[in-house]
């Protein structure tokens, strides 16, 4: 029997009649204005990132102790971080968009943490997400809540790029999504079959009602030229890639990240888009074989860089107006662990880029990395809420009345007040 | 009686879907259908695998070092020896006389994930399920997870391998220290929950206990097996959740392990882990109970907590109420169309990967999600639909999805589902509605 090979080898999988087909058969979304012209991207860093070899204080006198082999080093020498401000330099994996802090795109902000102060992912990241001060007691994130005040029409603003949507985007609110496929779309005809079988399943049938909308959207802005390539590219999303062996040199296991970056830059450059989109970039648990220069934290580093670099392109003139915020549920410990690694910590630094960053700088407090100084004797103080980054965010970029940051959106935030100098708005 | 709606539940709930005929030869008895399953002896034998593969993983790193291109063409028959190894997994699961078994097998297999995400893993992650988790599904839970915490996958997977106490001799002259990654998912994930009542230092405490444990290098004798080292384990007593652990080298972690797998905390977590699993998303709190009992009862026996789950009214009650992952939707699909033969064990992880669900990549040591919401986001039903409609063409000739239907799903099924597969324009769409229908995605 001929199932091997399930995956139809490349073809010309959807020509223009199955499209337009498609388009035919299911009324054309509405196309309500939007509730802002400004684009905001969340990358969620899974994994707990090292703020501290990623925004490197190699200013501070005792860094280079803490961190012994994993220690970036300084500005000038070989392999050495790429100055930003005299105190901190940014990873070399990230020489990239290095530039971009120079051209005021680039705005790091250190020892930023979420309310969270335990160490474990899961909760961390249901946290991150959840926008509350306890994990797992919602099912809906702060991105979503958010998207139900920007209201004000039909449309669907919010983008989930990647398998799944996240804990971020869920919620009452409808949101788009997309995933690239490697398999020919189902024809309109069978579409509408699997409609009517679904009939008495609500779950399936809504599932199936959602997808159908999201493709025909997709198609639209993406054009098919573009899907095509990447459903015939190759690009296993799933499968684990990189090098045997622990970490020397780091495996790039990432590589369907910048398909993920690419695809959401083209959709909000769509002027019928939507205008926030959420993916993921993993590999930063690095316990282990994290290197300096090299290692599992460059690996992962490099992927997020050139994610970076494609989402600038594919949004096009559309970067001037976006934020993009990079966020990751705690940092790691500010000593090197025995293992050539770094376990579970507090703080960490935030990313953010985009023309409408007011970049250029390094923001926070920096409370110093002496033995005195680190919280709970092990990890970075955390000096700033992760929270009043987002808030800002949203309060200067995308408009939210700071009255609901403080109660729907974050519930019991008040405190986390909002951040001078982070958006370019005057 | 022929009770062939409870056959479809035997087979489809608990298993991944019945063969041809093989609904009506369960019919008479479906429980104990079910129980015979767990009655086959409790340490079922399974060759030894890990060392050797891990040895020559380990060689080949040392040599790789000296030469590129010989690393390039080890790395290259790796990858394709494991995607050899998945896709046979799946097949065999599909194939097992042993369903239930079966699938018990690969719940505590994803209950302690190891993920190639960690290319380490690569070699030893089949190795792993069979050699830690199998012998072990109808025995004690503390056997395994001592079995787990000591097999090489597990000791490189969360890097507990390279974990050296920072008061033992070479921890002190080389400043090297601890790894808390095991120790701490073994409580969060493995035994107590996130809930289960630690705190930062019963962690630390926890990886200082388990220093030491750590495996054989290249350089060793028996290279890739487990080797407790007593120079890098930490000295001194210790205390982990107001216990504490006399010095007393590696039996200091046996004990630990005993004493997290006893607490009524452990009990519970796994009962909700087996009723989410076999039961529903959300797990009804009597099932949660009855299981959490006998655990206790019986001092973690799993084959009777596996029993108690078949003797839970609530899930013979509600046939369809969990949808399936990819890996049940791909296994049940090549167990019910009887696709049997190493040729098709690269479709079967093409579908699997296709779906996001390849076996032994999980994206972190919590292992799969084994909740609707994680797998049915409108893209992935869009991608179900797709495959549903290849795999229809690929059997078209080969099957009949009426006869399918009939000996699969019908005791479940609608009769909208009966209606549109008799009704399909092709055979080949009739296949392809057959393995969409809800009760085949379904379980």
């Amino acid at each position: 029997m001929a199932f091997d090979h399930l995956i139809l080898p490349r073809r010309g999988f959807l020509g223009g009649a199955g499209a337009a087909a498609l388009t035919a058969m299911l009324p054309r979304a509405v196309l309500a204005d939007a509730p802002t012209e400004k684009r905001f991207v969340l990358i969620i860093l899974r994994g707990a990132m090292d703020g501290l070899n990623v925004v490197v204080p190699y200013g501070d006198r005792d860094y280079a102790g803490l961190r012994g082999d994993l220690a970036i080093a300084r500005p000038g020498d070989a392999d050495g971080a790429t100055d930003l401000n005299g105190f901190f330099g940014l990873h070399p994996a990230l020489s990239d968009i290095a530039p971009w802090y120079k051209e005021g795109a680039l705005l790091p902000i250190h020892a930023v943490a979420s309310p969270y102060r335990d160490r474990s992912h899961f909760d961390g990241q249901d946290l991150l997400e959840n926008g509350t001060l306890s994990p797992r007691n919602t099912e809906s994130g702060w991105l979503n809540r958010a998207l139900a005040i920007m209201g004000g029409s039909d449309r669907r603003i919010g983008l989930a790029v990647g398998q799944t949507v996240p804990l971020v985007l869920r919620g009452p609110t409808e949101v788009a999504s997309w995933a690239p496929t490697r398999i020919p779309e189902a024809d309109a005809g069978f579409l509408a079959l699997v409609k009517s079988l679904y009939e008495g399943d609500k779950r399936l049938s809504l599932a199936l009602a959602e997808g159908i909308q999201a493709t025909q959207s997709a198609d639209e802005m993406l054009g098919n030229d573009w899907r095509q390539q990447m459903n015939g590219g190759g690009e296993r999303l799933n499968e684990p890639s990189g090098q045997p062996g622990n970490g020397q040199p780091g495996p790039a296991p990432y590589r369907g990240q910048k398909i993920l970056a690419e695809a959401a830059g083209k959709m909000l450059a769509d002027a019928n888009g939507p205008r926030i989109a959420v993916f993921d970039a993993q590999g930063w648990d690095t316990h282990a074989g994290q290197g300096a220069a090299k290692g599992r934290l460059a690996g992962a580093l490099n992927s997020l860089s050139a994610s970076l670099t494609s989402l600038r392109e594919s949004l096009g003139p559309a970067w001037k107006d976006t934020i993009v915020l990079m966020a990751t549920e705690f940092g790691r410990t500010a000593h090197a662990n025995g293992t050539g690694g770094t376990d579970h910590g507090t703080a960490t630094a935030a990313l953010l880029a985009g023309g409408a960053v007011s970049g250029g700088k390094v923001l926070g407090n920096w409370p110093g990395l002496a033995e005195g100084n680190l919280y709970q004797g092990r990890d970075l103080m955390p000096t700033t809420d992760l929270r009043a980054v987002m808030k800002t965010v949203l309060r200067e970029h995308l408009g939210l009345p700071w009255g609901k940051l403080d109660t729907v959106v974050f519930p019991s935030s008040s405190d986390a007040k909002p951040i001078a100098g982070i958006t370019s708005r005057a | 009686m022929l009770d062939l709606k409870a056959a479809a539940i035997a087979a489809n709930r608990f298993g991944f879907g019945a063969k041809r005929g093989e609904l009506a030869a369960i019919a008479p008895d479906p429980r104990g259908w079910l129980k015979e399953q767990l009655s086959l002896p409790v340490q079922e034998r399974v060759a030894i695998e890990s060392p050797a593969r891990l040895a020559e993983f380990l060689r080949a790193q040392r040599e790789r070092k000296a030469d590129v291109d010989l690393a390039k063409m080890f790395q290259k028959e790796l990858r394709e020896n494991f995607r050899g190894e998945a896709g046979g997994r799946t097949l065999a699961a599909a194939a097992s006389p042993a369903p239930f078994r079966e699938r018990l097998v690969q719940f505590w297999s994803n209950h302690f994930t190891v993920s190639v995400q960690r290319p380490v893993v690569l070699p030893v992650a089949l190795g792993f399920e069979n050699e830690a988790i199998r012998p072990h599904v109808l025995g004690h839970f503390r056997d395994m997870l001592l079995a787990v915490a000591q097999h090489p996958a597990m000791l490189l997977y969360l890097d507990n391998a390279q974990s050296i106490g920072p008061g033992s001799i070479p921890g002190r002259l080389r400043d090297k220290g601890i790894n808390e990654n095991l120790a701490r998912e073994i409580m969060e994930l493995h035994t107590i929950g996130v809930d289960g009542g630690y705190s930062q230092a019963d962690v630390t405490e926890f990886a200082k206990i388990l220093t030491g444990w750590s495996i054989n290098r290249d350089n060793d004798p028996n290279p890739g097996t487990f080797r407790y080292r007593p120079m890098i384990h930490e000295p001194g007593d210790k205390t982990l959740l107001g216990r504490s652990y006399k010095e007393g080298g590696m039996t200091e972690g046996v004990a630990a392990l005993d004493d997290l797998a006893a607490r009524p905390a452990t009990a519970r977590h796994l009962a909700v882990k087996l009723c989410r699993h076999f039961v529903a998303d959300d797990p009804p709190a009597e099932a949660v109970d009855a299981l959490t009992r006998t655990y206790l009862n019986t001092g973690g026996d799993l084959r009777a907590v596996s029993m108690a789950l078949i003797d839970l009214p609530t899930i013979w009650s509600n046939p369809l109420s969990k949808i399936k992952t990819p890996n049940d939707l791909v296994t049940s699909a090549y167990r019910i169309f009887g696709i049997e033969g190493d040729r098709f064990r690269d479709g079967a992880l093409a579908g699997l990967q296709l779906m996001g669900q390849p076996p032994f990549a999980a994206p972190s040591p919590a292992g799969w999600p084994d909740i609707a919401d994680a797998w049915m986001s409108p893209e992935a039903m869009m991608t179900r639909v797709q495959w549903a409609l290849a795999a229809g063409q690929k059997l078209d000739g080969h099957a009949d999805a009426r006869e399918i239907a009939k000996s699969a799903i019908e005791p479940v099924a609608s009769e909208n589902t009966m209606r549109h597969i008799d009704n399909a324009p092709s055979p080949a769409e009739a296949l392809a509605l057959l393995i969409a229908s809800p009760e085949f995605q379904r379980r």
